[in-house]
Formats: structure tokens, C-alpha cells, sequence
């Protein structure tokens, strides 16, 4: 009986060994520890023999019977690790380099551009204003004190609709309403007015690289008790630091607008050059040419139902589409509203 | 405008200053000066005057020339010479040996056999004119060997000034204007000019002159006789020249040299024309030949100088061929005038003809200069001829006075409107060295505005800012914040529904922005068989293809879609933009903010693409206003649009717009083999809707129980209804699970989930919900799949 003992013991360890899966290592523990199982046989078997000896041979088998279970488990435990090891070596390495489908919606550049400069006057404390495209005379011309026979009345540069009406040239055409919406707040509750005013803006020209009778402007006003000129160079360079995320110098030179008194142009120092040297990108001025401003010319301020006497104030008008065009460095304006995806497909997002 | 150093330094005496500063405080205190400031005479050294002392034929060539020339020198100089005009005792100018003219130096090298020791120049080779004809002729009474720049103020610094920078300042279109500037930035005293005096011809008879019209300011005019001379001195021609005009001959040059240095345009006419001078317009449009030899249509607007009833010029333009200076023109009339400077500018547009003496007059020139510039003119023509004779009084008509402007201010005015602090003795001065009258009485400013500033550009005090800040520099500001109190801004609900309708169409949906014009273009309209869609059109569009307002985005970005078939197999735009959808009673545009979205997909499912704009409105309600949408079928209003499955989109009861499908005739144009659906949505309505914000809702203890029911239908919207009729408010979500489509068999399966917050709910009272619908929907004719 012993020996039979062994051999099983020994069969069981060499079958074991050679088991490399679940269901064979399963069909083991039937065959031998089954309830027909060659180990449960032997415990069968020991109906011949004495007390004594089914005392000790019983002990015996059961050991066995402990060991097989206990090298079976082992052994699937062993099995599990391999198939974990086997799954593991088989995982592929995947090629990086294989390009992925980047399938991802995009902005108009001028909406980039737009949001920037939004996001930097809200934080001044300016607010966001909408503003239609057709206006009127009044708007556009006589409230900001453009007089009848200015030239920028004339019909080649304005659109003019069938009706009397215009497409306005100039975001300034808001300028009027923007005072009498705050001009009440302005004088009961001694609140500033602050706002900007994005908008397309019409010039009947004639179009190439950099003409474009459609382009974006955003205008800016700041009325309040005692606003000076020197409070719009603070304004204006602070602003447009901001918006070129470096310390840019500004210059004003004087410049004439109907809507403003003093009126300026304000140049900034060449972003490529600083201004020291002078480059190509600035035709070697060391200056570009930005954005008109001034002080808001007191029939302006009448006109809004504001009195000159009692407050001043400073407007400016930011080109948004040459900001775009500067920032992105594109080269014909004519893209911007060429509706083509290849293009204006670019421009996913720049936060 | 070109402006000349030397001309300046007539009037200013900039001696120890830097001229090239000078121009760049200029360019920040009145007006931009352009980038390319030229150095005139610098490229060119060893000129001399020369006498050809003797002339021989060239033995083979007919052109050359060989001739000896005296430069000053011990001994003659042998030179080849082409030039025609050479004759013995002419003096020219000789580049000698050594001399340089731009990157060339004269060295003595064989020319067609012969040695030739120098260079016999043309004016136009020293840059002092065109005229390249022939060599120059000096006749002025120097010596040879003369270097030329010392007898002609060669060397001068010409910088520009774009016009458009000095279309509010009248008096800066003359150099004696732009001098004054420079006076008062470099703090010198600025010159007077010299004149005539015109007074003594006050005996003279007078001319028979008249203004007929409210149009002419100012009408004076001078008559003399004898001009012995016909060239220019060579100073004049070269200041002409470098001024970017030609010298034409004496008398003309000399009206074109009193434009420029005084701003005040002339123009002389043969006396015999302009016996009785009226200024009047006509009742009648004519034609009328300008000097220029140009037919030009004259209409009733156009105020004309004439010659009783005979037109002779148009005023402040030009001048008519017939009445011009002539060989036998034995008497002149100097014409010196102001106009009303609207009406002239609008002439010019109406003749497309622009001159350098309208473009003055347009900027509404001072009456003061007309006489001044006369008596300046008789001056200087007495300088170069002496024997000219003045036969007529000083006729002048003074018929519009511009109203003498005087403002007074404070020192606290000019406080507040800087910001910083600028003395009372600085704001005289500069008031003062610009030509203002100043005084000032503790504080208190009062200023008189001198006429050449009177006529439109200083007008109120805020003008008078400007002259005292832009001298005192703009870069000299201290510049600070403002001392204003704060307040929360509050963004337009428009502006800020916009923005998050982009970030969702391009983060959510990829979706693509895009920008178009706000006008139909008809032609690319025309080739996908759309209509012209807009009512109001533009008055004086360029382009009639472009003249028409659009009333929908959608035909655009249609146009969009064709020019991007490429791109990609599926793709969506979409733009927020203005249309004008009507009139209103008053005949006012309606315009209108839309959002256009049109999305593309190659192949046929036009249903799923179509679920996919539905699913896109659905979001944007959801996500900003935290509603859901409704739809309600619509007849087409344009013919791009799809019959079928054209519905509004109503929110709230509000229809915010529409989404379609493409009419198929449009789609066979566009794209056989692709699906195109459309959605326009108003922004103002969809920000007028009131957001219901999140309502938040804690998790049930209680399990919720779901079932799911399938019937034979293909419509879900009598499902959606029988289950809103149910009203009952533990169903907490419904699901429609499966679709199946079949020509009769057609079913939709849906799940509903009930639940309650405080109890378990019973299988008895969902039943009895569920068999409510089920009962509704089976008098309707659905049945549940078995």
C-alpha cells in the first residue's frame, strides 16, 4: 500500500508539472481527488485492513490527500501567475507614431482676438457691449460730432441703404447710445462709465491684402469726473501691455477725429524690434501705428446727455482685425473672411 | 505734401539744433512725417561751374562732341560730350575729376577715342530737376570753378507729410505754416514774411470784378504787365522740384512757389479774358475745357469763375484752356481767392478731378491770406524781374467773414484735462509762439484764435488743450490711473449666450467658426439656384453682385459649404451674424443677431445628421438656459428650404428659429452624394430666455423601479404624449431604448423610470400608471409588441 502511496504521489507531482491550464489542472483534482478520485480509492481500499493499520495507513492518505490538494492549488496559483506572465508578454506594443484623428472644432481668429481684449477690460472693470450693424446718420455721424460736410460722410467711403440708413463705418456709431445707457448711473450714482464695444464695422473701398470693406474694430469709452490725458496713456499702455503680454512703450501723436478733442494716433514700440532699432515689421520706425484715441470731444459728451462742464472722458478704437492679423501673422486680410475651413481650421483654441 | 529744410529755415533760424530731431518732435507734435527722409544734394560732390570755351565736331560720331571747358583751372579740360545744347560761352555744370554723383566717381577714361577729363551734367544727373534735354545752362553771372552748392542751395532734407494727417489744419499746406511749428517746438522766433506794399497802387483803377455767389468767401485780385522773364531762378526750380512739382515757366512757377510756401493757390489769367470777373454757378450743366485740355462736365452745383457769362474756370480747381497765359498775353490778372470748402471738395468728386489747389480749399483755407499772398507775390516777382509793372488797384471782395473765435478757460480746466501740471508761463508761451493772442489774469486764460486756425479747427477750449499739451509733448506726461470707484461689471445676456454658444458649437461639437459678409453674394447664390434672399439694398455698392442685405445666414453658408467640399467628408460651420429681416413701419431695418449652423456629411443619412442638429439646439437650451425644446412644423419662406421636416424651434413657447433640411434642387447643385442640414436660431430670442438653472435633486433612498415597453409604432410623438398626459410625477426618466424599422412592423421600445424620494413604490400603482398610457395609446391604435 505504501508504494502505491508513492506512485500516486509521485504520478500526481510529474502530472502536475505537466498541467499548463485550468481545465486539465481541474480534470487532476477529479481524477484524484474525486469522489471517484484515485486517492478517495485508496481510503476505499482500506476496508481490509486492521484498525491499527487503517489507523496509520489512514493517516497516511490523508496526509496525501492534504498534499495533493495543497500541491493542485499551488499549482493553480502558479498557473494563474503564468497566464497573467503569458498575457502580459503578449500585449503588443502600440506605435506611437501612427497619427491620431484630430477631429476638433475651431474659432474665427477675430473671436480669439476679441475674447482676449474682453477678458482684459471686464478685469478694468469695463463692460461688454452689442451693438447692431445698420445705423443711422445720427448714430454714426451727427451724435459724435462727425459735421455734415466731413468727408467720411462721403458715399465712397460709407455703405449707405437704400432707406437712409448705413452700415456703420466705425464702432464710434455706439458711442452715443453707450452714454445715455450709463449716462443716468454716471450722474445719480457717481458710477464711471466703462465699456467696450466689439463690432464689424463697413468702409465701401475697394478690397486687397491689407483693405477689407468688412473688418472688426472695438471701441472703448471711460467717462467720469476728471479723466484726463493722462489717465489714457495709463489706459492705453496698461491695456495693451496686457494685450501683447509684454511691457510695450506707447507715443501719442496728435490725430485728427471728428470725436475726439485732443485726438491721437498711439503708436506702440515694434513687438519684434522693441523700438530700439528699428525693422522690417515696423518699416524701420521702431514704431507701429495701433489705434486712434482721445479725449471725448465735448459735443459728444452733450450729445449723450452729459455735461462736458462737469465730466470728461477718453474713447479709443482698437483695430481688432489688424490685432489679429499682427498676433497670428496673417498676411492678407482678405483670409479672415474667406470662409475657408483649410484655413480658419487653424484656429482651435489659444487660451 | 514734400517739405524742404531750406525752405523752413527761411522763416525759422534753427541754427545749433538738430534738424533730424526737430522733424521727429514735428512728426509727435502736429503730424506724422513718413518714414523716408531725404537727403538731397548729399550724393553728389565736385560739381563746378563751367564755360565751353571751344566746340569740335566728333570726327565719327554726329552726337559727340569734343569740347574745352574752363573749370577755373590753369589749363582747359578736354571732355566728350553728347549733349545737343553745347555751344561756346554756354556755362554748365561740370562734374571734374574726382567729383561724385551718386555711386559714380569721375575719373578721366577714353570716350570714343578721345580722353575725356570730367562730365558736362544735366540738370536732371544733379537731381535738381528732370530735365535731361541737355546739359545745364547757368546762366547767372558766376565764376568758373564755382562749387555749384555754393550758389544753389542744393543740399537741403525734403521730408513728407501724408496729407491725410493735415486734413483738419489748413494753415500747415504751406511752409511758412508748417515753419510756425517748428518755431514753436524749437522755441525760436518765427520770421515775418516780406511784402509789397499794395497800398500804393490803391490809384490804379480797380477790375471789374463781382461774387454773385454765398459760395466765394473772398474774391481779390491784381493786374500787371511786362513779365520780361520765362525761367525761374534755379533756388526756385530746385525748391519746386524737390516739393515733387515741375518748373513749368516763370509765372506759372512762381503761383505754384506761393502755393507752397503760403498755402494760398493762384492762378493768373490773360486780362484780355477776364474783363468783367463774376463768381457764380450756373441754371444749365455745360461742358468746359480745363487747361489740361480736358472736357469736363460742369453741373449747376459747380461754382465757376467767369468772364461775365463766359465760364473761364472752375473755381478752386482749375483753371479753362482759354483764358490761360499765352505768347502775346500782354496783360495778367492774379486771381487770389477762398471758397466754401464743402462745396469744392464735393466738386471734385463729382469732376474725379482732384488738384493741388482744391486739396487746399477743401480744408477751408483762411480768407486772411488772399491779399497777403498777393502782396507777397508782387514782392517776389519784383525781386526776380524788376521791370514788371502793377496796372490795376488791389480789388478785393471780402464777402464772408469767418466769426472771430475768442475762449477763455482756467488753470483748474487745463489741470483736469491733462492730469499733470503745466505753468501758466509755459501755456502763454506756447499759445503765443503758435499764433494765438494770450493773456492771463491769476489763472484766468483768454486766447484769440489767429484766422489761419479760425476757420473750423480751433473752435472750444478743448482745442486750445490740444496746442498746449501736444507742444508741450506727449511723451513728457506723467502718466497715472484714475481716481474712479469701482463697480461690478455686468456683461449684455447676448454677449455672454454668444460666447458660450461658441465654446459648446466648437469644444461639444467640433463644429467650425467662420465669418462672411453681411450682403448676398447674387452670383455665387445664382449658381446653386437660390434666389436673391433680402429686401433692403445698398445704395452705392461697388459691385451690384454685392448690393443686396441678406435676410438668412443660410444661403452664405451654403456658398461655404461649396467652396469646402474638400475639406473633409463631414464637417459643420456655423457664425453668428446680422441679417436684416425686414422693415419695420417707420422703414427702419429689422436686424436681427443670428446663429447659422450648417453641417455636411457625405453619403445619405440625412435623418442621423439631422438628429445631430437636433441634438446640437437641444444642448445649447439645455446647457444655457436649462430647458428643453419643442417643435412645430413650418411651411417654407425661402427656396432653399426642404419642405419636409422644416420645423421651429420653440423654447418656452418662444420659437427661437428654425432647422431644415436642403430643397433637393439645391442639393443637386451643391452636392449629389451628400446630406446638408440647417439650423438658424435668433440670439437675442435665446438670450431673452430666462435660464431655469440646475434644481438639484438628492439621491433616493428608495429603490426606483423601471419598465420598459415596446409598441408597434413608428411615430414617438403619440407615446410622448400619453405619457405627459399621465401627469404623474414618479416617472423620474423616459427612454426611448430601441428604434426598429420596418415598412409595417415598426416598433419603439421605451423605458420609464419610476421612483420617489421618501417610500418604495408598489408594483400595483406603476402598473396602474403603465396600463394608463398603454390604455390611451390602444385607443389611439398602438399596440404593445407581443
Amino acid at each position: 500500500m505504501k508504494e502505491k502511496l508513492e506512485q500516486l504521489k509521485a504520478q500526481l507531482g510529474a502530472e502536475l508539472a505537466a498541467a499548463v491550464d485550468g481545465q486539465t489542472l481541474e480534470s487532476l483534482r477529479v481524477k484524484y481527488l474525486g469522489k471517484k478520485g484515485s486517492i478517495t480509492d485508496l481510503l476505499k481500499g482500506m476496508k481490509s485492513l486492521s484498525n491499527d493499520e487503517k489507523k496509520t495507513f489512514g493517516q497516511l492518505v490523508n496526509n496525501l490527500k492534504q498534499t495533493a490538494a495543497e500541491s493542485i492549488s499551488q499549482r493553480a496559483e502558479e498557473l494563474k501567475k503564468l497566464e497573467i506572465e503569458r498575457e502580459i508578454e503578449s500585449t503588443p506594443e502600440f506605435d506611437l507614431t501612427i497619427p491620431v484623428r484630430a477631429d476638433r472644432g475651431s474659432y474665427h481668429p477675430i473671436t480669439l482676438v476679441q475674447r482676449e481684449c474682453e477678458r482684459i477690460f471686464t478685469t478694468m472693470g469695463f463692460n461688454v457691449e452689442d451693438y447692431p450693424e445698420v445705423v443711422t446718420d445720427y448714430e454714426c455721424f451727427e451724435a459724435v460730432n462727425v459735421p455734415k460736410d466731413h468727408p467720411a460722410r462721403d458715399m465712397q467711403d460709407t455703405y449707405y441703404l437704400e432707406n437712409g440708413e448705413l452700415l456703420k463705418s466705425q464702432t464710434s456709431a455706439a458711442q452715443n447710445a453707450i452714454l445715455k445707457k450709463y449716462g443716468k448711473q454716471l450722474m445719480e450714482d457717481g458710477m464711471p462709465i466703462r465699456a467696450i464695444f466689439p463690432g464689424r464695422c463697413f468702409r465701401n473701398e475697394a478690397t486687397d491684402a491689407t483693405h477689407e470693406n468688412t473688418f472688426f474694430q472695438m471701441e472703448g469709452v471711460m467717462v467720469d469726473k476728471d479723466i484726463s490725458i493722462s489717465n489714457l496713456i495709463y489706459f492705453m499702455k496698461t491695456m495693451l501691455s496686457e494685450v501683447f503680454q509684454k511691457d510695450v512703450k506707447v507715443r501719442l501723436r496728435p490725430g485728427f477725429f471728428p470725436f475726439v478733442e485732443p485726438g491721437f494716433e498711439l503708436d506702440i514700440s515694434c513687438l519684434i524690434c522693441g523700438g530700439e532699432t528699428g525693422c522690417p515689421s515696423c518699416n524701420h520706425s521702431g514704431w507701429l501705428e495701433l489705434c486712434p484715441c482721445g479725449m471725448i470731444h465735448p459735443e459728444v459728451l452733450k450729445e449723450g446727455g452729459i455735461d462736458p462742464e462737469k465730466y470728461t472722458g477718453f474713447a479709443f478704437g482698437l483695430g481688432l482685425t489688424r490685432l489679429a492679423m499682427m498676433k497670428y501673422g496673417i498676411k492678407d486680410i482678405r483670409d479672415l473672411n474667406s470662409g475657408s475651413l483649410k484655413v480658419m481650421s487653424q484656429f482651435t483654441d489659444d487660451k | 505734401m514734400f517739405l524742404s529744410m531750406n525752405w523752413i529755415k527761411d522763416f525759422v533760424d534753427l541754427s545749433g539744433l538738430d534738424e533730424l530731431k526737430l522733424i521727429n518732435q514735428f512728426s509727435l507734435s502736429t503730424a506724422e512725417v513718413e518714414n523716408d527722409i531725404q537727403f538731397k544734394g548729399s550724393d553728389i560732390s565736385g560739381i563746378v561751374v563751367a564755360e565751353i570755351k571751344s566746340v569740335e565736331n566728333h570726327p565719327e560720331s554726329k552726337k559727340l562732341h569734343l569740347l574745352k571747358v574752363d573749370i577755373g583751372e590753369e589749363a582747359l579740360v578736354d571732355v566728350v560730350c553728347g549733349a545737343p545744347n553745347v555751344r561756346v560761352g554756354m556755362k554748365t555744370a561740370f562734374a571734374k575729376v574726382g567729383a561724385k554723383i551718386g555711386e559714380i566717381e569721375i575719373t578721366p577714361r577714353p570716350l570714343a577715342g578721345f580722353m575725356s577729363c570730367g562730365m558736362c551734367c544735366s540738370e536732371k544727373e544733379i537731381g535738381i530737376s528732370d530735365d535731361h534735354s541737355g546739359i545745364m545752362e547757368i546762366t547767372d553771372d558766376v565764376k568758373n570753378g564755382t562749387d555749384l552748392k555754393e550758389i544753389y542751395a542744393i543740399d537741403d532734407i525734403i521730408f513728407e507729410v501724408d496729407n491725410k494727417s493735415l486734413t483738419n489744419r489748413p494753415d500747415l499746406w504751406s511752409h511758412y505754416g508748417i515753419a510756425r511749428e517748428f518755431a514753436a517746438i524749437a522755441q525760436r522766433p518765427l520770421r515775418s514774411l516780406e511784402f509789397d506794399d499794395l497800398t500804393a497802387y490803391n490809384s490804379l483803377p480797380a477790375v471789374d470784378m463781382k461774387i454773385e455767389d454765398p459760395l466765394c468767401y473772398r474774391y481779390s485780385c491784381l493786374q500787371f504787365e511786362n513779365i520780361s522773364r520765362s525761367v525761374s531762378p534755379v533756388d526756385m526750380r530746385i525748391r519746386l522740384f524737390y516739393c515733387g512739382m515741375r518748373a513749368i515757366n516763370f509765372l506759372a512757377d512762381m503761383t505754384n512757389y506761393l502755393m507752397l510756401e503760403m498755402g494760398q493757390p493762384m492762378h493768373a489769367f490773360d486780362s484780355r479774358k477776364v474783363e468783367n470777373i463774376r463768381i457764380k454757378r450756373f441754371d444749365h450743366d455745360f461742358d468746359f475745357q480745363t487747361l489740361d485740355g480736358v472736357e469736363r462736365h460742369i453741373d449747376t452745383d459747380t461754382l465757376m469763375i467767369c468772364n461775365g457769362d463766359t465760364p473761364v474756370a472752375i473755381a478752386g480747381i482749375m483753371g479753362g484752356l482759354d483764358s490761360e497765359i499765352v505768347e502775346d498775353t500782354h496783360t495778367l490778372t492774379l486771381e487770389s481767392a477762398t471758397f466754401d470748402a464743402a462745396s469744392i471738395r464735393k466738386s471734385t468728386v463729382r469732376l474725379s478731378h482732384r488738384t493741388d489747389a482744391s486739396m487746399r480749399y477743401e480744408k477751408s483755407l483762411d480768407p486772411e491770406l488772399t491779399t497777403a499772398a498777393i502782396a507777397r507775390f508782387v514782392y517776389l516777382l519784383k525781386q526776380y524781374d524788376s521791370a514788371v509793372q502793377v496796372v490795376s488797384a488791389l480789388t478785393d471782395d471780402y464777402a464772408y467773414h469767418y466769426p472771430e473765435v475768442t475762449l477763455s478757460f482756467d488753470k483748474a480746466y487745463v489741470d483736469k484735462y491733462t492730469g499733470i501740471e503745466i505753468d501758466n508761463d509755459t501755456i502763454l508761451s506756447t499759445l503765443t509762439r503758435l499764433g494765438f493772442t494770450a493773456s492771463c489774469d491769476s489763472d484766468n486764460f483768454e486766447v484769440k484764435v489767429p484766422s489761419w486756425r479760425a476757420t473750423k479747427d480751433v473752435t472750444i477750449k478743448a482745442d486750445i488743450i490740444e496746442e498746449i499739451t501736444r507742444i508741450y509733448g506727449y511723451d513728457n506726461f506723467e502718466i497715472h490711473t484714475a481716481n474712479a470707484p469701482l463697480f461690478p461689471t455686468r456683461p449684455e445676456p447676448v454677449k455672454k449666450d454668444e460666447d458660450n454658444v461658441k465654446d459648446i458649437l466648437v469644444k461639444h461639437f467640433n463644429l467650425h467658426e467662420l465669418h462672411s459678409y453681411v450682403w448676398n453674394y447674387v452670383d455665387e447664390l445664382k449658381e446653386l439656384g437660390i434666389a436673391n434672399v433680402g429686401e433692403i439694398k445698398l445704395m452705392n455698392a461697388s459691385n451690384p453682385n454685392i448690393e443686396t442685405i441678406r435676410k438668412t445666414m443660410i444661403p452664405t453658408q451654403l456658398c461655404q459649404v461649396r467652396s469646402n467640399l474638400g475639406f473633409a467628408p463631414s464637417f459643420g460651420i456655423f457664425e453668428v451674424g446680422r441679417i436684416v429681416a425686414g422693415m419695420t413701419d417707420d422703414n427702419l431695418c429689422i436686424e436681427e443677431k443670428k446663429l447659422g449652423i450648417t453641417l455636411y456629411r457625405k453619403g445619405s443619412d440625412i435623418r442621423s445628421l439631422y438628429f445631430e442638429m437636433k441634438e446640437i439646439v437641444e444642448t445649447l437650451v439645455d446647457e444655457l438656459k436649462h430647458k428643453s425644446v419643442s417643435y412645430e412644423k413650418l411651411d417654407p419662406t425661402f427656396d432653399f428650404e426642404h419642405p419636409v421636416n422644416l420645423n421651429a424651434v420653440i423654447v418656452d413657447g418662444a420659437v427661437l428659429g428654425r432647422i431644415g433640411m436642403i430643397h433637393p434642387s439645391v442639393m443637386k447643385k451643391l452636392d449629389k452624394r451628400a446630406v446638408v442640414v440647417f439650423a438658424e436660431i435668433d440670439m437675442d430670442k435665446f438670450a431673452a430666455i430666462e435660464n431655469d438653472s440646475i434644481r438639484y435633486v438628492g439621491p433616493s433612498k428608495f429603490p426606483g423601479i423601471e419598465i420598459d415597453l415596446s409598441f408597434l409604432t413608428s411615430r414617438f410623438a403619440p407615446i410622448k404624449k400619453a405619457i405627459e398626459n399621465a401627469a404623474c410625477e414618479l416617472i423620474r426618466g423616459v427612454d426611448v431604448i430601441d428604434i426598429y424599422e420596418a415598412d409595417e412592423n415598426s416598433s419603439i421600445a421605451v423605458r420609464l423610470t419610476f421612483s420617489d424620494n421618501t417610500r418604495t413604490l408598489t408594483r400595483e400603482e406603476v402598473a396602474q400608471v403603465v396600463d394608463g398610457i398603454v390604455g390611451e395609446l390602444e385607443q389611439n391604435g398602438i399596440t404593445l409588441k407581443k
